[in-house]
């Protein structure tokens, strides 16, 4: 045996479960059958099994989905159901998921209704943005429906009493039966051919479903859609809405409600412009009123009344600032002028007048000490020369010589020199002698050598 | 004398609304005093507007009757139908 895998109960199931959920077929599906076991749970879910003569489909509906149930199902019932096939895994039971059941009999026209909105809605009929706004004072009101009937009698009645100056024009249509839908569609295009009315009604009393099938046709939807002429649709039934009222710019429940709608209600209208113009009056007296009052004001006041004073007061103004600039200019040269004397008596202080005095004095004095003190130094300096002189003339070669000494010289080319030894000059030899009065030139001719050395 | 002919140029809606226009702009008590009595003269003259048209009643109530292919208007009273 090959290896396989074994599986849980929990896989098989949970396997199955998502076989059921991928399917198309099952995932969204209508299904007719018989209601039996039924039971309302106290969750609000309700419980039952759907058969026929050779099977039974276990189905559940819960609370969110039954909530909007317009009839209560029970035991016996034949109804057609939408939803889809799914397995409840706990119990691995297969089961069927309600989200909308309809009685059956209605069922071929629930399920065309059903799938006729489904489109039209997909296609943006019922667009909230498409929704025009109805005029808030129509002239001429179209209406759309069966001359005969309570509809039309309900509407004009209404119109009449809300807004007696708006115009009606009927245009008479049929409302069931196989002739209705193409008349109602054909009464709007010629509503808007002949462009006279500012807004349409189109409605019937109330009736069964069949009674107002018309209305849930798509020759009709497709009329409103395409009307210029903003539509108001009134199907007379409170709860169920038709296609028309879909597409309709807006939807009334009964052919009063759409007249109300319609057109404004004249009393009130009347109302509104009279205290208007109550409140344009009271605006206006307010108006002049407060002008006067304002105008008032100004005449009482002391320009008006006391000219004068007021160039009195101006006058006085003017003295008074007189005086202020007065008292300001005083105070100001005063200021001054304690200033520059502060200040000249600082400046005097460090002038340098004092000190060129001071300093002159000083230099006298110095000058005065500097010639004594020379004349000081003058007179010791002459008195050393003088002894110096007297020292000098004591030395005195001349002096010497007066006491009888000579000097002799030798003329020796042009050089004169002082002979001091015998051995300086030669035997024929002339010299000069010099005496202290004038010289005499003499003659060498004898040498004789002393015998006493000791004179040398 | 129907709705449509008279005052063709001023309907009841734009008379309405320059009324109500003209009553709040003087109840905000800024408007100098010759625009003010201007703005209330052209409001007391909406008003008159807005009122004769209130006050035309002549409703007409018709229906569409078609013969040899054109439509025709009709008086049209309900409680007759019955």
């Amino acid at each position: 045996m090959e290896q396989q895998t074994i599986l849980t109960v929990s896989d098989v199931t949970r396997y199955i479960k998502m076989m059921f959920d991928q399917d198309d077929r099952l995932r969204d599906c209508w299904v007719r059958g018989e209601i039996s076991n039924f039971t309302h749970h106290s969750s609000g879910h309700m419980y039952f099994t759907l058969k026929d003569s050779g099977s039974r489909l276990k189905s559940i509906m819960f609370k969110s989905a039954n909530r909007s149930l317009t009839f209560l199902p029970k035991d016996g019932m034949k109804v057609i159901v939408r939803g889809y096939v799914s397995v409840f895994e706990r119990d691995g039971q297969y089961q069927f998921y309600v989200e909308e059941m309809q009685p059956d009999g209605l069922g071929a026209l629930y399920l065309a209704f059903q799938q006729l909105k489904e489109r039209l809605e997909q296609e943006g009929l019922f667009a909230p943005e498409r929704k025009r706004p109805l005029p808030a004072f129509p002239r001429t009101i179209g209406v759309i429906t069966s001359p005969t009937g309570a509809a039309v009698r309900d509407i004009i009645t209404t119109i009449r009493r809300r807004y007696p100056v708006a115009h009606v024009i009927l245009h008479p249509v049929l409302v069931q039966g196989p002739e209705a839908a193409p008349s109602i569609a054909l009464a709007i295009q010629t509503m808007n051919a002949l462009a006279e009315v500012d807004v349409l009604i189109v409605g019937r009393g109330g009736g069964s479903l069949e009674e107002l099938w018309a209305f849930n046709e798509e020759v009709v939807a497709r009329a409103i859609f395409a009307s210029k002429i903003p539509v108001i649709s009134a199907v007379g039934h409170e709860t169920d809405f038709t296609i028309a009222d879909f597409v309709a710019d807006v939807r009334a429940a009964t052919p009063t409600a759409a007249a109300e709608l319609a057109v404004p209600h004249l009393g009130e209208l009347t109302r509104h412009v009279y205290q208007l113009e109550e409140r344009l009056t009271n605006a206006m007296i307010g108006t002049i009123r407060e002008s006067k009052r304002r105008l008032e004001r100004i005449e009482q006041s002391t320009v008006f009344l006391r000219p004068k004073q007021t160039i009195a007061q101006k006058r006085q103004w003017v003295d008074h600032l007189e005086n202020e600039l007065e008292l300001r200019l005083t105070r100001l040269t005063g200021s001054r002028a304690r200033k520059l004397a502060e200040w000249t008596g600082r400046l005097q202080a460090v002038s340098p007048v004092e000190r060129l005095k001071r300093m002159e004095q000083q230099l006298q004095f110095a000058a005065g000490r500097l010639q004594t003190v020379m004349a000081a130094q003058l007179e010791k300096e002459n008195h050393c020369y003088e002894r110096l002189l007297d020292k000098m003339q004591a030395y005195s070669p001349l002096l010497v010589m007066k006491r009888g000494y000579a000097l002799v010289y030798r003329q020796d080319g042009k050089e004169r020199k002082l002979i001091r030894s015998l051995h300086d000059v030669q035997l024929g030899d002339l010299v000069q002698v010099r005496l202290h009065d004038g010289h005499v030139d003499c003659h060498v001719w004898g040498l004789e050598e002393a015998v006493n050395d000791s004179e040398k | 004398m129907t709705l449509r002919n008279e005052q063709e140029d001023v309907t009841f809606e734009s008379a309405l609304e320059r009324l109500e226009q003209i009553v709040r702009d003087l109840e905000s008590g800024e408007l100098p005093l010759e625009k003010a009595i201007e703005n209330f003269q052209e409001g007391m003259k909406m008003a008159k507007i807005c009122r004769d048209k209130l006050d035309q009643a002549e409703q007409k109530i018709e229906m569409l009757v078609k013969e040899n292919g054109e439509f025709l208007k009709k008086p049209f009273n309900p409680e007759d139908e019955r």
